[in-house]
């Protein structure tokens, strides 16, 4: 029940959260310069057909005045029209976020796989060939910008031996590169947390008694170890997410991925600003219900943490 | 220990232990080392090539490989490789810097007066900060750009606004921690400003936690500095700069692969060098974390 109850509250805090977000969104869109209306119908529009261009798109009216239409139209799940090609924005949404999705689930699952046995295996084998090797990919991955890396592993995988598919979407095959190369950094991040977090665990004076018991090394890394050891990777996975979402404008713009990220760059690109508030506000619910998720997550594997206070 | 003088450790400063073990970390120093070199070539560009190399077309060399007169080789304009690189280098790590320093100005302010004040103070500032943090920063930084349009000031804009809210929460622990100690009840008691006690007894001994996050956060800044150029939001070509150089090169690099080796290389070698100031800086403050 604390479960349901905790949950519901804080769904209902992001509530406020979105309202505030838009609002300074708002505030910061609408302080782009330039004439919006005057753009978007060239330089031998009339006046007057400005004037009914800026009228149509309710640019004539006060800025809180938007701001509570916009918000009464989002109430009802109207996030308005884009302004370069009149389409909905949220049917744009709806149809590229299954791409983005996916490819974020992929990236932080290949990240998670990878990365957190690497770092558990680091810790237990501390000083080891396995622990300097995957410490040193670790910091490279983290140096290397993610468009370099997956600039360079297409033209060498894609274009040059021809072992998968350069871009666009279709067989599962397409994804392996994107998948790759969006959770590179997210591996590096896993792999480095659970190490620290593993080998603060280990020093306890519990993970010795469990030894002392004669319990198998297996059961102790396992049981006793990896448990409490794994917490901090689990908060972890929450704040990837958000970062995986972002990297995700780099990796779809490199193989063509018609997904969230190439729609708010073009979006970004040519100053939509329809398509680029509802994107960002789209993104910050779902990385709120994420974050609640790992919250619960986090409270199901640690019952010392009390969702009630 | 390595130290010259035998005395015992309690006379040191602070900031003396923290130097020696800064110096002890090999890796640390590498980092110091290779960021020096990077510095020093970025700085005396002039010396080394010049600025109308950045620009000049050699039709006739375009994609010779590295060689004596194009060190780095040239691109399908015959421009020379390593002016480019040098002078994006130059606008790559100062907006890097200027981003940093302008998020930490900000995010000190907030921060500070949050954790130094307390209360409404608090309270208000910190619901900014946890809305900002909602926004995952990338996107923040996106929607600012539209608002504010192309330009390379305006993405340096950009990207310190989407890192206030970090540093507002470094800030507002560190200050939060100290605020109750000893030594600041005495400053209050002697009838210091706060002002003063912020920038004379806080500043100093919270400054750790802030510098060492301050230097991890501009390795990952110098990557999203050049990951927006390469995506077209930052510097327009010609004008150089590490992510747009690979950005234009793209089409080019199956054919010329030194084409995007070596600006991937040099922007790996900073970022890493930077990491490693990072990691030691965080170990010499704090040993307990060292493993």
């Amino acid at each position: 029940m604390t479960w349901f109850k905790y949950a519901g509250k804080r769904l209902l805090m992001l509530i406020p959260v979105i309202i505030c977000v838009t609002f300074v969104l708002f505030l910061i869109l609408s302080a782009a310069p330039g004439d919006i209306a005057r753009n978007l119908l060239g330089d031998d529009a009339t006046e007057e057909q400005i004037a009914a261009k800026k009228a149509e798109m309710g640019l004539d009216q006060p800025l809180l005045t938007r701001y509570v239409n916009y918000m009464a139209g989002v109430c009802r799940l109207d996030f308005g029209t884009s302004w370069t090609n009149n389409e909905e924005v949220l049917d744009r949404f709806a149809a590229r976020l299954p791409n983005t999705l996916l490819l974020s689930t992929l990236a932080m699952t290949f990240a998670i796989a990878v990365g957190v046995p690497l770092g558990i295996g680091s810790a237990i084998k501390q000083y080891s060939l396995l622990d300097y090797g995957s410490s040193f990919v670790a910091m490279l991955l983290f140096s290397l910008p993610a468009f370099w890396l997956g600039t360079m592993c297409q033209v060498l995988f894609c274009v040059s031996l021809r072992w998968l598919p350069t871009s666009g979407l279709g067989t599962p095959a397409h994804w392996v590169l994107p998948t790759i190369i969006l959770g590179a950094n997210t591996m590096a991040t896993m792999i480095r947390m659970s190490r620290t977090s593993m080998l603060d665990v280990i020093r306890q004076d519990y993970i010795r008694t469990a030894r002392a018991k004669g319990a198998s090394e297996r059961v102790v890394i396992r049981h006793h170890a990896m448990r409490n050891g794994l917490i901090p990777v689990v908060t972890q996975i929450g704040v990837s997410f958000a970062g995986t979402i972002g990297g995700a404008v780099v990796t779809e713009n490199i193989f063509a991925i018609p997904g969230i990220g190439t729609l708010l760059l073009n979006a970004v690109k040519s100053r939509d600003v329809p398509v680029v508030l509802g994107t960002v506000i789209f993104v910050t619910i779902i990385v709120g219900v994420i974050n609640l998720l790992v919250d619960l997550l986090c409270a199901k594997i640690d019952p010392r943490i009390n969702l009630a206070s | 220990m390595a130290r010259k003088h035998k005395k015992p450790l309690s006379e040191y400063s602070t900031g003396q232990l923290v130097m020696f073990r800064f110096r002890k970390n090999k890796l640390a120093m590498f980092g110091v080392f290779l960021l020096a070199l990077v510095f020093l070539a970025v700085l005396l560009a002039p010396v080394l090539s010049s600025y109308e190399a950045v620009t000049k077309m050699h039709i006739r060399d375009k994609f010779s490989a590295p060689n004596a007169t194009y060190i780095f080789g040239t691109d399908e304009f015959g421009r020379d490789l390593f002016a480019r690189i040098l002078y994006g280098g130059r606008i790559s790590l100062l907006c890097s810097f200027a981003i940093i320093g302008i998020a930490f100005v900000i995010g000190a302010l907030i921060g500070g007066a949050a954790g130094y004040f307390g209360g409404k103070v608090d309270t208000i500032l910190m619901r900014i900060v946890d809305m900002l943090m909602a926004v995952p920063s990338a996107l923040l930084a996106m929607a600012i750009i539209t608002a504010l349009g192309n330009g390379i000031w305006k993405l340096v804009v950009a990207l310190a606004i989407s890192q206030v809210a970090r540093f507002a929460r470094i800030v507002r622990s560190s200050v939060l921690t100290l605020r109750n100690v000893e030594y600041i009840e005495a400053a209050k008691c002697y009838g210091c400003s706060s002002l003063r006690i912020i920038l004379k007894h806080i500043l100093p001994n919270g400054i750790g936690p802030i510098i060492v996050s301050a230097t991890l956060c501009l390795g990952q800044t110098i990557l999203s500095i050049s990951s927006m150029g390469y995506l077209g939001l930052g510097v327009a070509s010609p004008t150089p700069e590490w992510g747009t150089i690979i950005s234009e090169n793209k089409i080019n690099i199956q054919a010329y692969p030194y084409l995007g080796i070596i600006p991937g290389i040099c922007i790996c070698l900073t970022v890493m060098a930077v990491n490693f100031i990072g990691d030691g800086l965080r170990d010499a403050f704090d040993p307990r974390t060292k493993n």
